[in-house]
């Protein structure tokens, strides 16, 4: 086992789906007897009135989840698989895992090979947490020796010592949740094959879990990980594949190629009126609504929670009132609104003071503040208790950003956490 | 984050493995027919072992009347049979008290469509499992048709106090019931196997499956004695494999007299061929099981 021995070495794999559309992916023997008994006559039928053969596969859409994807991974490495949604991730997964076979190309595993796709696999709800552990442990390929010499150890790491002659019908999701990753992070193959167990639990599990794949990464197994959370993948791996609609875009350190993928998330960053005429009025008329990164460029990139992200908002002034609000409206994904932000917000003294002509306006949504996600914000503009110019959710201009990365700096706190927010709050001893 | 590594942990590898002798996993995309890799099921036997013990466990925690209702299900259909076929239709039972000779083909029987009701199904039902971890898919319908023992063997703890009570002794005949045993036990597989891979496909197979079982039922010689079968007509009443396996289950353990040596020649051939065919069949559909379910 010398080092830069390679453990899984893929060459050209590709992955063919067939999608029949409005259909089931399945079919009843029934369709297949009546079509198969129905065929000769159809065809005849068809030639002798001259038309072309029927053609069985007419409502089947062929669609590739993975083409031609090559890659060598030594010995030892731990490898992060990123990309967006349908980009191919858990079908490569699920190829060097063997659940489902390749439609082209060959790979070649040197070592024990076991994949965590799920965790909790096989868990049946009648049977105690011990009878589970055995049952998953089997499942997931442990040698019944393997798991009585551990079990010991996945209970205490599970914290269910008291619990574990109950059947697990009676857990609590998170009791479960526990018990279950417990079983897989005592998984000890030369080569492991994980998708986004990490997703489970409260947010001190979260962290112990990592704190486990942490020690995993660190044992000098080969490690794959598919994650959407490029903390993690920062964190865990040195190394990692990009893929995108079944294309292997990129590999390489994960460093580069995070900040690439990052970057190549398409924003909706910046409006401007298509129309002069747009909101017509005396007091504010907006020319541009954007977002900008720390040099005022319009961001064209995914940001990171460590960054602070500029609002820009430019408009004309033909009079000047002291009732115009300027600002935005902050909505999460989901559609809820965080808040409202204006220029007047402040003491009135401190006011920025607008000019007849162009102004421009800017307001920088703190660093360390949102947590990773999407989120949509939009102008807003009033006459203070008078009238709307741009009211949103009606007809305000909306932009778009998404957070991924840089929540901290703490080897605590390595992935996404729930909530909306992440503010990072200091705390003092007194 | 940069950690040098240790070298793998060789003590954490099972049997033994040296690091020279490391596992190696090729993957390619799959032929149509390939060989069958029957050692895996010797590889994975401890999976196997799990999975009938869990499908007997959880078996007999769910169901309220658990080991009696086992026993109640042949036991009242032999009462049934004894009342209307053995009184009132007067069927010959080969020189044998009736319900004695109705009790010993049930016990295939039961076996048999436990197995085909639980297998046919098994692949959808592990669908979770199938999509999330590999094993050899085999073992799914094998553990279904595995875990319809533990009923047969209660069963067969009746029927042993049954034929205490009609004075009918075991001879030494009896020896050769695990080979019937293991009979009937192949051809549910096999039947089992077919039907499993083809439900995964085509979901409405266990549409099919009430009528095929009654079907099989009256097909196969419970009632009555396969002698009923005119003589030109019996080689291929054979082929119904459970003919060779409920004379063979009748001549082992009740001695009938029922001259069945040829008929249980060609119901395991048949055996045979389904089962070959079925593990064919079954393999070269697992590829795709992971896609369709």
């Amino acid at each position: 086992m010398q080092p830069g021995q390679v453990a899984i070495q893929a060459r050209q794999l590709a992955k063919q789906y067939r999608i029949e559309q409005g259909a089931p992916r399945y079919r009843a023997l029934r369709d297949e007897l009546t079509q198969w008994a129905g065929a000769p006559l159809q065809s005849l039928r068809a030639r002798l009135a001259g038309q072309p053969q029927p053609q069985r596969l007419s409502n089947r859409k062929l669609i590739w989840a993975l083409k031609d994807v090559s890659f060598d991974i030594e010995r030892g490495q731990v490898v992060g698989i990123i990309g967006r949604n349908g980009s191919g991730k858990s079908t490569l997964l699920k190829i060097l895992a063997r659940i489902t076979a390749p439609t082209l190309g060959v790979v070649d595993l040197y070592g024990r090979t076991g994949a965590l796709l799920e965790i909790g696999t096989g868990f049946h709800h009648e049977l105690t947490g011990r009878e589970n552990i055995f049952l998953n442990g089997a499942i997931l390929g442990m040698q019944r020796s393997e798991i009585s010499v551990k079990f010991d150890e996945i209970v205490a790491f599970a914290e269910m010592e008291k619990f574990i002659d109950t059947p697990v019908k009676f857990y609590s999701s998170g009791m479960f949740m526990r018990l279950a990753f417990a079983v897989a992070a005592h998984l000890e193959t030369e080569i492991l094959l994980i998708d986004e167990v990490l997703a489970v639990g409260d947010a001190a599990f979260q962290k112990k879990c990592l704190g486990k794949m942490n020690e995993v990464a660190g044992q000098g197994r080969t490690v794959l990980f598919v994650s959407h959370q490029m903390n993690a993948v920062l964190e865990l791996c040195p190394r990692c594949l990009w893929l995108d609609r079944g294309l292997l875009v990129e590999q390489g350190d994960s460093r580069a190629i995070v900040n690439q993928y990052l970057r190549s998330g398409i924003s909706n960053s910046a409006w401007t009126p298509t129309d002069e005429a747009w909101v017509e009025n005396n007091f504010f008329r907006p020319t541009r609504f954007a977002l900008v990164d720390a040099d005022l460029k319009t961001l064209q990139r995914e940001v990171r929670g460590d960054e602070k992200i500029g609002v820009l908002i430019e408009g004309q002034c033909q009079t000047t009132s002291s009732a115009v609000n300027i600002g935005f409206a902050l909505y999460a994904a989901s559609g809820e609104l965080l808040f409202w932000s204006f220029h007047t917000d402040t003491p009135e003294t401190d006011w920025p003071v607008l000019r007849t002509g162009e102004n421009r306006l800017l307001a920088w949504l703190p660093a360390h503040l949102f947590n990773e996600g999407d989120y949509r914000i939009e102008l807003n503009l009033s006459l203070h208790f008078q009238e709307w110019i741009c009211q949103p959710g009606v007809n305000a201009p909306s932009l778009s950003f998404s957070m991924r990365g840089g929540l901290s700096q703490s080897p605590n706190w390595l992935s996404a956490r729930p909530g909306v927010l992440a503010p990072v709050i200091p705390f003092q001893l007194l | 984050m940069k950690k040098t590594n240790p070298p793998v942990q060789a003590s954490l590898a099972p049997t033994g493995q040296t690091p020279g002798a490391a596992v190696h996993i090729h993957i390619e995309p799959p032929g149509r027919w390939s060989a069958l890799e029957l050692g895996q099921i010797w590889r994975y036997r401890e999976l196997l072992f799990f999975l009938v013990w869990r499908d007997i466990k959880v078996r007999y925690k769910q169901t309220a009347l658990g080991v009696a209702w086992a026993l109640l299900q042949p036991f009242l259909t032999m009462v049934v049979f004894s009342f209307f076929f053995g009184r009132l239709a007067q069927v010959p039972s080969d020189g044998l008290p009736y319900p004695l000779f109705t009790f010993a083909a049930l016990l295939p029987w039961q076996l048999f469509s436990y197995a085909l009701n639980e297998s046919s199904n098994s692949l959808v039902v592990h669908q979770r499992l199938i999509t999330r971890v590999y094993f050899p898919r085999l073992l799914i319908p094998l553990a279904a048709v595995l875990a319809g023992l533990v009923d047969f063997f209660l069963a067969l703890g009746v029927l042993l106090a049954m034929m205490a009570y009609y004075g009918v002794a075991l001879t030494a005949a009896a020896l050769t019931l695990p080979l019937f045993l293991l009979l009937a036990l192949a051809t549910a597989f096999g039947v089992g196997l077919w039907l499993s891979a083809l439900n995964v496909q085509y979901r409405d197979v266990r549409f099919v499956l009430p009528f095929l079982t009654q079907f099989w039922l009256f097909i196969t010689p419970i009632a009555y004695p396969s002698s009923l079968a005119p003589e030109w007509l019996r080689p291929f009443y054979a082929l119904n494999p459970l003919v060779g396996v409920v004379e063979g289950f009748r001549w082992a353990l009740l001695g009938a007299q029922n001259n069945a040596g040829p008929v249980i020649l060609i119901s395991s051939l048949m055996v045979l061929f389904v089962l070959v065919s079925g593990l064919f069949y079954f393999q070269r559909s697992e590829k795709f099981f992971a896609d369709l379910v």
